[in-house]
Order: C-alpha cells, then sequence, then structure tokens
C-alpha cells in the first residue's frame, strides 16, 4: 500500500511540470491573444484529447504485453499458433474508425469556421492592410488611409483586419502566431488572411516559410492599440514623419536587404499593390477593360524595372 | 571554355569549417584507399564486390552507402543544433547563412534520398530474394546499375561540398527561391541532377523488384503467402514506380527553367511556382511510406520471430499496407494547407490524411496482438522494435493533429512539423531499419552482433531521441518556425540547449553501432552462427547457412505456408536433401554498372558546370556501355552439381556441429 501511495504521489508532481511547461508557451500558439488563434488552440486541444483516447492505450498495452509475455514468464500462456481472431480484427478497426470520424467531421467544421479567406463578423469597420513580401522585410500599405510601413504592422484591438497578401520576392508566409494562422505570400497571386486582436499588446510577427539569406531576420511587430484613438495617432505620426513612397521608392525598397528596421511612408502610389501583384504579366497583352486597369497595368510595366527579379540573362 | 563555369573560385579556400570538413573526410578516404593496397585487396574488391551482381552483395554495399552518409547527414545534424544552441539572444553562432542554409538542405537530401532510401534498399536487396526462394532478383545486371547510379549520385553531392556549393533551398528546393533569379548558383543544379540520377536508380529498383516477386517466388508460394517484409517490400515498390516519374518530371521542368529560360515555375511569363509544390508532395509524401512501410514490414518479421509466434492478422497487414499505399497518394497537400486553397479542398485532403491513421493503428495493434501470448525475447531487434511502437505511436498523433488544416494554420512550418517527421522517419523507418541490421545481420555474415553493444546503442537512440525532439514540439507551440539561422527568445534557449544535448546522445548511439561493428568481428568467433537460423526465424532466409551460398537455394524450395520455414521445421524436414542436385544457372559478374555509374557521374558533373564536352562523353559513354553490356554473349555460368553438392555438405557439416555441442 505505500508503495502505491508514493506512486501516485510521483504522478502529481508530474501533473505539477505540466503548467510550467506550458507557462513556457508564453508569446506561442498557445497563448492566444485573437479568437482565431483562440479557437485554434482549443482545435489542437481538442483533437490531441480525441487521440489520446487511442494512443495511451497502445502505449500502455505495449509495455504490458511486452512484461507479460516475456521469455521469461513461463506461467504466462503461450500459443505460438494464434494469430486470428475476427472479434480483434473487428474492434482493431472499428476503434481506429470512430476516432477518425469523430476528428473528420471537427475538422470539416474547423477547416471552414477557421478558413484564413473568411472575413470576420463584427460591428467594427475593419481595416484594410495590403501585405508585400520583400527579400528581407515585410511592406503593409494601408490603401485606405494613404500610409505604409515596413516591418511595423499597427490595428485597434476588437477591430477585423482584412489582409490582402502577396509577394515580391521567394515565397513567404505571413504569420503573427498569437492572433492566428498564417497564409503563404506567394508572388504574382494574392492570398487572403483575416484577423483580430482581443487584447492590446505588441505581438511577433514572422515569415514562417523560409526564402533566403536574410529569412531569419524578416520580423515584424503587429501592435494592437488598446483604442481606436492610439490607432489613429499611430496612422498621423506616420503620416507626420513618412516619407513619400511612390514607383522609384519601391523599387528601391526591392533591393535585399536584411534585419530592416521599422520604416513609415506616406503612399503617393495608390496603385502599388494592384500593380505589384500584376508586374508578373506586365508585357503580356493588356486584358485591362477601364481606365483604372489600364493604369494599374502602366505601373506594374514601371515596377518591373526592378533589378532583383529579372530574369537573369547574359 | 573547356571547364565551363568552373574555376579555381569554385573550391571555397576561404571556408576554414569546410577545408577541415574535407580534410577530415578526405585523410580519411586516403586511409582506407591505403589499408586496401596494403593487404592487397583492389582485385578481391574489384572481382567480389564491385562488379558483383549479387543481391546480397549489392544489398551489402547499399547498407553500407547508408552507414557513410548517415555519419555525413548526423554532423549536419550536429552543426545544425549547434548553431541554434549557439545564436540565441541575438548571437550570430558559428554559421552565416551562406553556409548554413547549405547545410540545412544538405541534411534533408542526404538523410532521406542518400541514408534512409539506400538503407532500405540495401535491407530489401538482402532479404526478399531469400524471403521468396530465389536465386537472385529478375534483373541481376540491372540492379547493380541501380546500386552505380545511387553512388553516382552520392559522389556529386559529396563534392558539392568542395567544388562550388550545395543549394541553399531547403531540401524540397521550392521555386521561385530555387530559380536562377534567387540561387543563380550551381547549388541547385548538384540538388536536381544528385537527385535524378538516384531517382533513375530507384525507379529501376522498384521494377527490378515487382518482376522478381510477381514471377520468381518458389513453387507454391501464393501471392497472400509471401512474407509480410517482401509485401511491405513490394507496396513500398508500387510506391515508387508510381511517384518517382512525377519527381523526374517536376526536376525536368526546374531544370529546363533553369537552362533554358523555361518558365514552369517562375512567377513571371505564366509560370506557377505552386505547381512545382503539388508535383513535389505528389511525389514526396508517397515517399515517405516507401521509407516507413518497409520498415513497418522488419518491425513484423522482428515481433513474430522474437515472440515465438506466428504473426497475428497476416492479411490485415497486407490489406492495411496496400490501403496505405492507395491513400498515400490522395493526401499530398496537407503539406501546403497554407497555400490558400478554399476550405472544402484543405478539409478533404485533411480527412484523407486522418483516414490513413487507421489501418496505420491496425497495424499496430496487429503487432500488440503478435506479443500476446508470445514468448518475447529481449534482443536488440525488439527493442527498436518495442521503442518504435511507443515513440511512433506519439508522431502519428502529432501527424494527425497536424492533419486538421485548422491546427496547422499556426503549427506549418513550425518546429512541432520538424519534431513530428522527426518522430515518425527516425522512431518509424529509422528504427525500422536499424531493427532489420542487427535482425539479418548473422544471416549475411555468419555470425551475429554483440548485444550488449547493441542494446547500449538502442537507449542512447531512444532517450536521445525524445531529448532531442520533445523541446522541438514545445518550441512549435512558442512560435518558432523551421530552418532559422538565429534567435533571439530568450524563453527558447533552454529547449535549443535540451535539443543539442539529444543530439549527442544520439552521436552515442551512432557510436556504440559503430563499436558494435568493430567488435563483433573482432569477437566473430564467439558469435558464429553455423546454424543459418541463429533466432529460430519463420521464414525461408533462415532455412539456407549463413552466409547463403551465391545459389541462395541448392533445390528451390516447395512452399505451403506463410511461416514456410517454421512449416518445415513442424514436418521435421527443414534441411531435406535431394537425391541429386541440377546445374544451376547463374549470372556472371560484370562492372558494366560500375562504369555506367562513373560516366553518370560525369554526366552530372558536366551538367552542373556547363561542361558540354563531358556531357556528351558521359552520355555517349553510358550508351556505348550499355549496347556493349547487352551484345555481350558472356553473360551467365552453371554452377555444376558436384560443386553443389560440396557445398551443401560443407552446411550440414557445421549445422550438425552446432547440433552436437548444443
Amino acid at each position: 500500500m505505500p508503495n502505491l501511495i508514493g506512486r501516485a504521489r510521483n504522478w502529481r508532481g508530474l501533473w505539477g511540470v505540466l503548467p510550467i511547461l506550458l507557462s513556457g508557451c508564453q508569446g506561442g500558439i498557445l497563448d492566444p491573444k485573437g479568437q482565431i488563434a483562440a479557437d485554434e488552440k482549443s482545435l489542437i486541444i481538442t483533437a490531441t484529447i480525441l487521440m489520446l483516447l487511442v494512443v495511451v492505450p497502445v502505449i500502455i498495452l505495449t509495455f504490458v504485453f511486452a512484461w507479460k509475455y516475456r521469455a521469461s514468464n513461463t506461467a504466462a500462456e503461450y500459443q505460438p499458433k494464434w494469430s486470428h481472431s475476427g472479434k480483434i480484427e473487428a474492434v482493431v478497426w472499428i476503434i481506429p474508425i470512430i476516432i477518425v470520424t469523430g476528428l473528420s467531421i471537427l475538422s470539416w467544421k474547423s477547416t471552414h469556421k477557421l478558413d484564413p479567406y473568411r472575413p470576420l463578423e463584427s460591428a467594427v469597420a475593419p481595416v484594410n492592410v495590403e501585405v508585400v513580401s520583400l527579400n528581407w522585410k515585410w511592406l503593409f500599405i494601408y490603401p485606405d488611409l494613404g500610409i505604409a510601413t515596413v516591418n511595423e504592422l499597427a490595428f485597434p484591438k476588437d477591430t477585423p483586419v482584412n489582409f490582402r497578401i502577396t509577394s515580391d520576392a521567394a515565397m513567404n508566409s505571413f504569420f503573427i502566431p498569437q492572433l492566428g494562422g498564417q497564409i503563404y505570400a506567394m508572388a504574382g497571386m494574392e492570398t487572403k488572411l483575416h484577423l483580430t486582436a482581443q487584447e492590446a499588446g505588441t505581438y511577433h510577427g514572422i515569415s514562417a516559410n523560409y526564402s533566403g539569406a536574410g529569412f531569419s531576420g524578416m520580423k515584424f511587430n503587429a501592435i494592437a492599440t488598446e483604442t481606436p484613438e492610439q490607432f489613429n495617432a499611430w496612422v498621423a505620426h506616420v503620416k507626420a514623419t513618412g516619407k513619400p513612397l511612390d514607383a522609384q521608392g519601391y523599387i528601391g525598397l526591392t533591393a535585399p536587404s536584411e534585419n530592416n528596421p521599422a520604416a513609415y511612408y506616406t503612399l503617393a502610389e495608390p496603385r502599388l499593390f494592384p500593380a505589384v501583384l500584376h508586374k508578373y504579366m506586365a508585357g503580356r497583352q493588356s486584358m485591362a477593360a477601364s481606365d483604372e486597369e489600364i493604369k494599374v497595368a502602366e505601373l506594374s510595366r514601371v515596377l518591373c524595372k526592378t533589378p532583383t527579379l529579372a530574369p537573369v540573362k547574359e | 571554355m573547356l571547364l565551363g563555369k568552373l574555376t579555381l573560385d569554385a573550391i571555397p579556400f576561404h571556408e576554414p569549417i569546410v577545408m577541415g570538413a574535407l580534410g577530415g573526410a578526405g585523410l580519411m578516404g586516403l586511409i582506407v584507399l591505403s589499408l586496401v593496397t596494403k593487404f592487397g585487396k583492389w582485385g578481391y574488391l574489384w572481382r567480389e564486390w564491385l562488379t558483383s551482381v549479387d543481391h546480397k552483395r549489392i544489398g551489402v554495399m547499399y547498407i553500407a552507402v547508408a552507414l557513410v552518409m548517415l555519419l555525413r547527414g548526423f554532423a549536419d545534424a550536429l552543426m545544425m543544433r549547434s548553431q541554434l544552441a549557439m545564436a540565441t539572444d541575438g548571437a550570430m553562432g558559428v554559421f552565416p547563412p551562406s553556409h548554413y542554409d547549405q547545410i540545412f538542405t544538405a541534411h534533408g537530401v542526404i538523410m532521406i534520398i542518400f541514408m534512409a532510401m539506400p538503407f532500405m534498399t540495401g535491407l530489401m536487396n538482402i532479404v526478399v530474394p531469400l524471403q521468396i526462394g530465389a536465386r537472385d532478383v529478375a534483373f541481376p545486371f540491372l540492379n547493380s546499375l541501380s546500386f552505380w547510379l545511387l553512388v553516382a549520385a552520392a559522389i556529386l553531392v559529396n563534392l558539392s561540398l568542395g567544388v562550388g556549393n550545395f543549394a541553399r533551398t531547403g531540401w524540397v528546393a521550392y521555386p521561385p527561391l530555387a530559380e536562377l533569379a534567387f540561387s543563380p548558383d550551381v547549388g541547385v543544379d548538384y540538388y536536381t541532377w544528385a537527385l535524378q540520377i538516384s531517382g533513375i536508380g530507384t525507379t529501376l529498383t522498384a521494377v527490378n523488384f515487382l518482376v522478381t516477386v510477381i514471377k520468381m517466388r518458389a513453387p507454391g508460394m501464393k501471392l497472400m503467402q509471401m512474407p509480410i517484409f517482401t509485401w511491405t517490400c513490394t507496396w513500398a515498390n508500387v510506391l515508387i514506380v508510381a511517384s518517382f516519374p512525377i519527381l523526374t518530371g517536376a526536376l525536368a521542368m526546374l531544370s529546363l527553367d533553369r537552362y533554358m529560360d523555361f518558365h514552369f515555375f517562375t512567377a513571371e511569363a505564366g509560370g506557377n511556382a505552386m505547381m512545382y509544390l503539388n508535383l513535389f508532395w505528389a511525389w514526396g509524401h508517397p515517399e515517405v511510406y516507401v521509407l516507413v512501410l518497409p520498415a513497418f514490414g522488419i518491425f513484423s518479421e522482428v515481433v513474430s520471430t522474437y515472440s515465438g509466434k506466428r504473426l497475428f492478422g497476416h492479411t490485415s497487414m497486407i490489406v492495411a499496407s496496400g490501403a496505405i499505399t492507395v491513400l498515400g497518394f490522395m493526401v499530398w497537400l496537407h503539406h501546403f494547407f497554407t497555400m490558400g486553397s478554399g476550405a472544402n479542398v484543405n478539409a478533404f485532403f485533411g480527412i484523407a490524411t486522418m483516414v490513413i491513421s487507421v489501418p496505420t493503428g491496425v497495424k499496430l495493434f496487429n503487432w500488440l496482438f503478435t506479443i500476446y501470448k508470445g514468448r518475447l525475447r529481449f534482443e536488440p531487434p525488439i527493442l527498436w522494435t518495442l521503442g518504435f511502437m511507443v515513440t511512433f505511436s506519439i508522431g502519428g498523433m502529432t501527424g494527425v493533429l497536424l492533419a486538421v488544416p485548422g491546427a496547422d494554420y499556426v503549427l506549418h512550418n513550425s518546429l512541432f512539423l520538424i519534431a513530428h517527421f522527426h518522430n515518425t522517419i527516425i522512431g518509424g523507418a529509422v528504427f525500422g531499419y536499424l531493427a532489420g541490421f542487427s535482425f539479418w545481420f548473422p544471416k549475411v555474415f555468419g555470425f551475429k552482433l554483440n548485444a550488449k553493444l547493441g542494446k547500449a546503442a538502442f537507449w542512447f537512440w531512444q532517450v536521445g531521441f525524445y531529448f532531442a525532439f520533445m523541446p522541438l514540439y514545445v518550441l512549435g507551440f512558442m512560435g518558432m518556425t523551421r530552418r532559422l539561422n538565429h534567435t533571439d527568445h530568450h524563453e527558447w534557449n533552454i529547449y535549443l540547449y535540451f535539443a543539442l544535448f539529444g543530439a549527442l546522445l544520439i552521436a552515442a548511439g551512432i557510436g556504440c553501432q559503430l563499436l558494435q561493428i568493430a567488435v563483433s568481428i573482432y569477437q566473430r568467433k564467439k558469435l558464429e552462427d553455423n546454424t543459418g537460423d541463429p533466432w529460430n526465424g519463420h521464414t525461408l532466409e533462415w532455412s539456407t547457412s549463413s552466409p547463403p551460398p551465391a545459389y541462395n537455394f541448392a533445390v528451390l524450395p516447395q512452399v505451403r505456408d506463410i511461416d514456410a520455414f517454421t512449416d518445415m521445421k513442424e514436418q521435421g524436414k527443414p534441411y531435406a536433401k535431394p537425391e541429386h542436385y541440377d546445374p544451376i544457372h547463374m549470372p556472371r559478374n560484370t562492372s558494366a554498372g560500375v562504369f555506367m555509374g562513373a560516366f553518370a557521374t560525369a554526366l552530372g558533373f558536366a551538367l552542373i558546370w556547363h561542361i558540354w564536352w563531358l556531357a556528351i562523353v558521359g552520355l555517349v559513354g553510358i550508351v556505348v556501355t550499355l549496347l556493349t553490356r547487352v551484345y555481350d554473349n558472356n553473360k551467365d555460368f552453371y554452377i555444376m552439381p558436384n560443386e553443389i553438392a560440396h557445398t551443401e555438405r560443407a552446411a550440414a557439416d557445421s549445422r550438425a556441429k552446432e547440433a552436437v555441442a548444443a
């Protein structure tokens, strides 16, 4: 009996370690600060518990069977020819099927609910941000506010942020771990992501897809302000201190650079994002139908002058 | 122009670490070469090994390559772990990205293509023909050629260390990063040509073994009576035949982009890099099952042998492996849920992935119920198996978690992913190969491996694995992504130190294994296996002597049962001597494979460096050597009955001596 109690105490000790381990996750995906991230965290926990239902018994059975049927234990039953049992076969197929069915339903529902493309419902008007991954920094364009920044992002808390994302370099992945899932940034293509922060704070943003030598320094701060006023103040500050960003300024930005500090710009060229998106089709016959589209096409041709992405030719 | 892009600048004289590594490798190579010369073994090596078409010897050479490449790949791993343990809190460590990014690319390529694949292929080569009671594979010369193509590719990868550089793209070489615009040097070309050459070898091997199991099974052996390891290898070969051409195609397109200004995967001119991702993983995901299915087969053989019991649910195992094979082709998109596919597409691929855990779970239960009511002997192979069952359960669970798209959005590309696939590839495939290595070692060499050192190796590997990779799961949760060169999060440091410690434990495990081989060779008299059946095996490979004669079976065995050899032992006629022996038709050794491999090396090197005259020489050399071989009339010979009788009598005598001693 004392032995048993001792063992139980050991187990309790183990459980005591758990919170310490998890608290170590501060700043990570188990410390969510936004609704999407919180849902993703609880999804991870639910799915893990479901799977532990079958994994834990398998691990325990491995130890129990290996010990019980060890060669030296001649008291245990030995049936060298026993190799089939319809009942056991049925059970070992059915148990995983049940678990996987449960997980599948969970997956189907959560995949739709957490779809990065799904706009978030909110009474508050969203903040629109256009994201361009460059070698090796992030350009954030606020088309509605006429500003742009490098490696710093801000928005008020409890406000949906709608991201339109592309790349003007190798593929990157736009990721703010504490606010929710990531999405690839790909040249010539547009992806979307919808996030919101429920708590004010400064969160780490990274590229989660290796993109070359300066990749490790491709970090940014995502600042969720406590109030819309603070956000407006930030916007005003960017406007007041920022240099104008036009086509030539953008081409300068595409030159590879590493560990860039935050930088502020006023947006002198409102069509920058669509033009970056289309620059890989520049030179093709234009499908532009409207005046606006013709302007974007013209700008995208201008942006092609960047030396960094032109195909290498002798 | 004579040397294309190759100049003296390609040799990294200014990098002391690289030059040190080159010097070390060169010194070891010189020692080996001079030892061979000193003992006058060049003729023996050439006649008996390098030009051999015997599946057993080719298998041994495959595993030798795998072990050498394990050391190279593991050295890369140690460098990465050291860098990340040093480059914390804003420190930069010792490897700048220009070097570090090659290390992690090389680590992945080497471990998968040049360690795991040859290890698996080597075991398959040695065991499958013996298990089905065949005298060799269907196409022995092709088998030799496959091996030498692998060697050619391995030489290219290692050349990149000293001549030019390797790819800095990660082992997946995603465009547009792998395109000329971002990777203008030869690194990616080393990568593509090495993979192309070894890929051709792998595809040829798969064809060879598929024909072998279909056409060359012993009389009476029905398909469903094939031993489970042979079955899992067969499924793996089906996967290879179906998936490797996709890789060949994808890499060919990437090369066209790089060499001829095509635009398959570039961002501009209508190219689409995401097409490469799809094609790469349409090969890449089946590839992980190519690695792990034969390992599953090894565990099945080991569990049933060491528990002295028939495998539980043999048919169920075959069906489950087949289900994994088919499903393995329908899940590739889970490698990039974050590409921005719609929710329906992501959910479909997520669920298809989870479905694979059903047949995998069934296998785990079948191993458990094989142990159930058995008599389990704790030899090293069974330790690897039990370690696998526990470790792989965890790896499978984290894999299913990653298959949930909503979870993958935050875990994708994180160290959680790194921990997961090492958990399945080390805890699944590598543990399996190491189990198979000590299980079949006495069959190949006629003496067992030292069990004590084998157990020590297991414990170092097993404990080291948990120290090395459990912290990575935590780091993944903390938001650390893969392929970082340095970090600046103080709270991550402790986990990075633990991971390095774990890698050092695994290094001790590898050390124990090398020591085990050396000590076992030294103690080979004491560890001798005279019976050919040291573990009381179930299948036909144990019915021959150890090592088996060149012709494997003097008389092709008659098979009536899944456990064919157990059946013979129970009938009381395991080594029945026939009234007379017939002459046995055997393939002659040939140097054609060696030469074709050498020409392939030259061709690959020439293509990498744009040395066009050499490329033509290589290509013509390959074709001419092949034609010479095709029109060679002296390809075979007969082993005569008196010689067979002599060999068989010797084997019977050594069995009798052993029986008396016992």
